[in-house]
Parts: structure tokens; C-alpha cells; sequence
């Protein structure tokens, strides 16, 4: 070809890593822009946070009801963010054909998961600030290594970025929108975010106790409001769900 | 000559279940526009993904600009444009924003504003994807699909439901991305669209090609044509026959209108009126019936509406 027009071809992708932040960008706008979203993952957390700390609802034990909340709360937050948003933004993505012409662009799928949990985790920040900000102003003390809760929460990423992306990438996108918020709002209720699991019958506690939420919430109240070591058999049960979780997405995930 | 095929399909089989939507498909495209013809469900999407490598062949081989859509897919996918049939873009984001993003994905891509302004998406301004018109989400899509200057481009039915202008909008830049040297493999089931835009044109029915070739070829190798003129009645057609070529044939079907029917090129139309100068014949209307090609596709593909 001798042409030189317009559209001659010039084919060619860009550096992967502009590709992956480009996507990552674009993914956070998308998130922020969405106003369910936005209700999941900031105002219902806030919103439990400061009315849960200031109306006595729940007999949370000792102590300052802030310190028993906010841990809890930043498992919320987690959840809000890496399972149920992530899941109901990638199932209406894979019903619009997003997922499908983007498997088409010169950005491999793995940098597009990548980019996703690079999306996931900058909300994250910002939920963590928030969360942290709202509850300091409450009166709350936090104790413990901050090495451990960022574990705790990283962990607790993947483990519910995996059945986020599970659910997204196997069911229709509208039963993926009633199931994420219906297993949000259990687990609200019998994962240790704002109930203590004691309150429940041994039997019921013992298997509640073995939910990623559980993990994650009762694992950062053992550091934040008591100072604990680091809590292995949280970690442990995070661990599982993550590997099992992103395993099963990885292998089931249909695209289109 | 014409250079290399783009796209070579052999014997290609794609089942769904216990559907057979492509049954032994060979198609050749080469360098230039070939336009998909076929009716609903005759196979034409399951091709053409199956070259962007969304599908996976059952059998048969698949080779796009030489790769294997599949396999060979990063290799593969800077090099082409893919428009869907509808979709592709995330709910909330405004046009714009969104073209920027697949320009950001390729190393020299157009210019973003150029094509915005070109393909009428500046009224869109900040509008979400969701509340778009159709025509305004379909010009997304085929600007999306050659933001990253590739060498091929896939369209599936790039005017599907659009107004007369968009669909002229949408012609035009197939022509121009024609002229500059880029491939398109467009389907539709436009006849005027195909016969306007491709210089190949491959018919599609039951998962087969059941003819491929320029739209004149195809027209021609079609039904023959007719030619019509009117004259004084009671002409001799007799002798008209006498001098038309042998595979012709010619009748008054009403007094004073006369039609020969053959294949109607110009040499014909010159022993028409040469004969009719001869006998002192004035044609005060004369008109050639070409066939078009949705004559052709209708005569293959049969003339029954199908689900």
C-alpha cells in the first residue's frame, strides 16, 4: 500500500501498562459515576457506622460501641465494594457486551481482571479513609499492627473478589443484582458487622464463624479493638474462600 | 492482481447444541470491502465471530490476515476493528469518553475529535450510553472499531435500523476506509447496501456460501435481463429476432411496447437500435432492466419469509 489517508492502517497496541491503567481508570469512573453503587458501598457503611455508634441498638459487650463497629464496618466495606458491587457491575458488563468487545481490543483479559482489582482497591482506599475519618470523629481507638489489618483486608479482597467474579461470570446479570444485595444483607446481619456472632446460638455461631465476612470482621476486631497478634485462623479461612473462590471463577467465568 | 486473502474460511462447522449454524463454509476474502449476505440465522454472526475469534471452530480452519483468530489472538487483535451487533460499551460512560478509552488501548490511533466530529457524535456531549439513540449507539460502536487504524475491520450490521442519513454517514467512511487501504468484512441483509459498498459479495444460507462474487457478476450470473422499448404496433419481430443473439428472445406483449429479454449488455442495445434505424423505427422510450442482486439473493435463498 502507498496511500496515506486518514485511515491508512497503522495497527499496533499500546504498553500494556497504559492499557491496564487506562482500564483501571475508566472502571473507577464508572463505579463512582453509578449511584447504587455509591449506596452500597459509602452511605450504607457510613450511615451504620454513625447511627450503630450513637443509638444504642445492638448490646455490643464492653467498651465503646465505636471500638466493636468499626472493624466491622471496614469488612462492610469490603464486601460492598470487592463482592456485590464488583459482581453486579461485571454481570451487567458481561449482559452489554462491555466484557465481550474489550476481549477483542489489544488489552488481554488478564489485564483487564487486573485492572478491575485495581479498581476495587482504589475505592477501597477511599472507603478506609472515610470509614477511618467518621469513626475517629466517633471517639474510636484503634489498637494493633496496621501490617495485619492491611493483610486482613487484602485478603479479604480476593476472597470475595473471587465469588464476586463467580457469581458475575455464571448467572444471568439480573440474578446476579438480587443475589449479591440478598447475600449482602445476610451476611450484614449474621457476619459479625454490626451483631456480635455470640449473640447467635453456638451451633449457628460456629458455622457463621466460618463465612469470609466473619473472618474478616471478627479478625480485625481481634487487632483494632484488642490488639491482637496476628489472627492465623482468620487468615486461614479467608485464604480458603480466596483460592477456592477465584479458582472456581477462573475456570466457570463465562464471557459473553 | 489482487493481493493476499484477509480472511480464509475452510469447511468451517459451528454447532450449538444440536444446531449446525455454520455446515462446511468456505469463504475467501481478499483486500477491499466483502460484504456477509444472508438471511436471519443463516450463519452470517457465527462467521464472522468465529474470525474475531470469540468462537471457537468445531471443525474447518479459520485464518485471519494469516493468524488463527484463536491461538494467535494478542498477535491478532491490534491489527482489527470489531463492531458487535449491538453493545460493547459500559451503560454509564458518555461516547466520547469511551472512544478515548479504546484510542488509549492502541498505540497510533486516529484522531479522537476528527472522528467524533466526522461520524456526528458531538451532539451527544454528556449524554450516558444508555440514553443514546440507536443510531448514535451504532456509530459509536463502527467509530470504536476503527479508532485503532487497523487493517481489517468487522462490521455486523453496521446500519441495522438506521435513518437515511446515519446509514449515508456510515457509507461514506467504508468507502473512505476502502480508499485508504483498510479491509471490511461487513455483514448485512441490505441488498442495495452490499451492492453500493462491496466489491465482493459472499450469499450465506443455512451455514453455506451458495455464491460469491462481485455484485455484477452475481447480477449477471443471476436471471437474465430485459430490455423495453416503444415503437409503432405490429412491428416485425420476427426479423428483430433474426438479429438479436441466439439465446435472445423478443415480443409485443402489448401493441407498441416491445420486450427482448437476453443477456442485455451494450452490444445488444446497439442491435436493437441499429435494427429499429434500419426499419425506420422512432423507440421514444427505451429502458434496460437490470437484475439487482436482491433478485439474485431472492432467487437463491428462496422467496419465503423464514423465522
Amino acid at each position: 500500500m502507498t496511500t496515506t489517508g486518514t485511515y491508512s492502517p497503522k495497527p499496533g497496541a499500546a504498553p500494556l501498562p497504559r492499557m491496564i491503567a487506562a482500564q483501571a481508570v475508566l472502571e473507577t469512573k464508572m463505579l463512582l459515576r453509578n449511584g447504587e453503587q455509591l449506596l452500597l458501598t459509602v452511605v450504607i457503611p457510613t450511615l451504620l457506622l454513625v447511627l450503630f455508634s450513637t443509638v444504642d441498638v445492638v448490646d455490643t459487650g464492653e467498651g465503646e460501641t465505636v471500638d466493636f463497629l468499626a472493624p466491622g464496618v471496614l469488612a462492610l466495606a469490603v464486601m460492598s465494594t470487592a463482592f456485590t458491587g464488583q459482581a453486579i457491575a461485571t454481570g451487567f458488563e458481561r449482559r452489554y457486551g462491555v466484557l465481550k468487545r474489550l476481549a477483542s481490543s489489544p488489552l488481554p483479559r488478564w489485564g483487564l481482571m487486573t485492572a478491575k482489582t485495581l479498581s476495587v482497591l482504589v475505592t477501597e482506599v477511599l472507603q478506609v479513609a472515610l470509614v477511618t475519618v467518621i469513626a475517629l470523629v466517633l471517639g474510636w481507638s484503634p489498637q494493633g499492627d496496621p501490617f495485619t489489618v492491611f493483610l486482613l483486608l487484602v485478603l479479604g479482597t480476593a476472597a470475595f473478589s473471587g465469588l464476586g467474579l463467580l457469581m458475575a461470570g455464571t448467572l444471568k446479570a439480573e440474578a446476579t443484582l438480587a443475589a449479591a444485595n440478598l447475600v449482602f444483607l445476610l451476611l450484614l446481619v449474621g457476619g459479625g458487622v454490626v451483631v456480635p456472632l455470640d449473640r447467635f446460638p453456638d451451633a449457628a455461631r460456629d458455622v457463621l464463624g466460618l463465612l469470609p465476612i466473619s473472618a474478616l470482621s471478627e479478625g480485625l476486631r481481634d487487632v483494632l479493638r484488642h490488639g491482637a497478634g496476628v489472627p492465623w485462623d482468620d487468615l486461614g479461612i479467608l485464604a480458603v474462600w480466596a483460592v477456592a473462590g477465584l479458582a472456581a471463577a477462573g475456570k466457570l467465568f463465562r464471557w459473553e | 492482481m489482487r493481493s493476499e486473502p484477509v480472511v480464509q474460511v475452510q469447511a468451517l462447522v459451528k454447532r450449538y447444541g444440536t444446531k449446525t449454524a455454520v455446515d462446511g463454509l468456505d469463504l475467501v476474502a481478499r483486500q477491499g470491502v466483502t460484504a456477509v449476505l444472508g438471511p436471519n440465522g443463516a450463519g452470517k454472526t457465527t462467521t464472522v465471530e468465529t474470525c474475531e475469534g470469540y468462537r471457537r471452530p468445531d471443525s474447518g480452519t479459520v485464518r485471519v490476515l494469516g493468524l488463527d483468530p484463536v491461538r494467535d489472538s494478542a498477535a491478532l487483535r491490534p491489527r482489527v476493528g470489531v463492531m458487535l451487533q449491538s453493545g460493547g460499551v459500559y451503560s454509564g460512560a458518555r461516547a466520547d469518553e469511551m472512544l478515548r478509552h479504546v484510542a488509549r488501548l492502541h498505540a497510533h490511533p486516529l484522531d479522537v475529535d476528527a472522528l467524533i466530529e466526522r461520524l456526528g457524535l458531538g451532539s451527544c456531549g454528556r449524554t450516558a450510553y444508555r440514553r443514546l439513540s440507536g443510531g448514535q449507539q451504532q456509530r459509536l460502536a463502527l467509530a470504536m472499531a476503527v479508532v485503532g487504524r487497523p487493517e481489517l475491520v468487522f462490521l455486523d450490521e453496521p446500519t441495522a435500523g438506521l435513518d437515511p442519513q446515519a446509514r449515508r454517514a456510515t457509507w461514506d467512511l467504508v468507502r473512505d476506509l476502502r480508499a485508504d487501504g483498510v479491509s471490511v468484512i461487513l455483514t448485512t441483509h441490505y441488498m442495495d447496501e452490499a451492492e453500493q459498498l462491496a466489491d465482493d459479495v459472499a450469499i450465506i444460507d443455512a451455514g453455506r456460501v451458495i455464491a460469491q462474487g462481485s455484485p455484477e457478476e452475481l447480477c449477471r450470473g443471476g436471471a437474465e435481463n430485459t430490455l423495453r422499448f416503444t415503437g409503432r404496433p405490429g412491428l416485425d419481430v420476427a426479423s428483430l429476432l433474426k438479429a438479436l443473439p441466439a439465446d435472445s428472445s423478443a415480443d409485443e406483449p402489448v401493441p407498441g411496447s416491445y420486450r427482448v429479454v437476453g443477456k442485455v449488455d451494450p452490444q445488444l442495445l446497439a442491435t436493437v437500435t441499429s435494427w429499429c434505424a434500419q426499419h425506420g423505427v422512432m423507440p421514444d422510450r427505451i429502458s434496460v432492466e437490470r437484475h439487482t442482486l436482491e433478485d439474485v439473493f431472492l432467487e437463491l435463498t428462496g422467496k419465503e419469509l423464514r423465522s
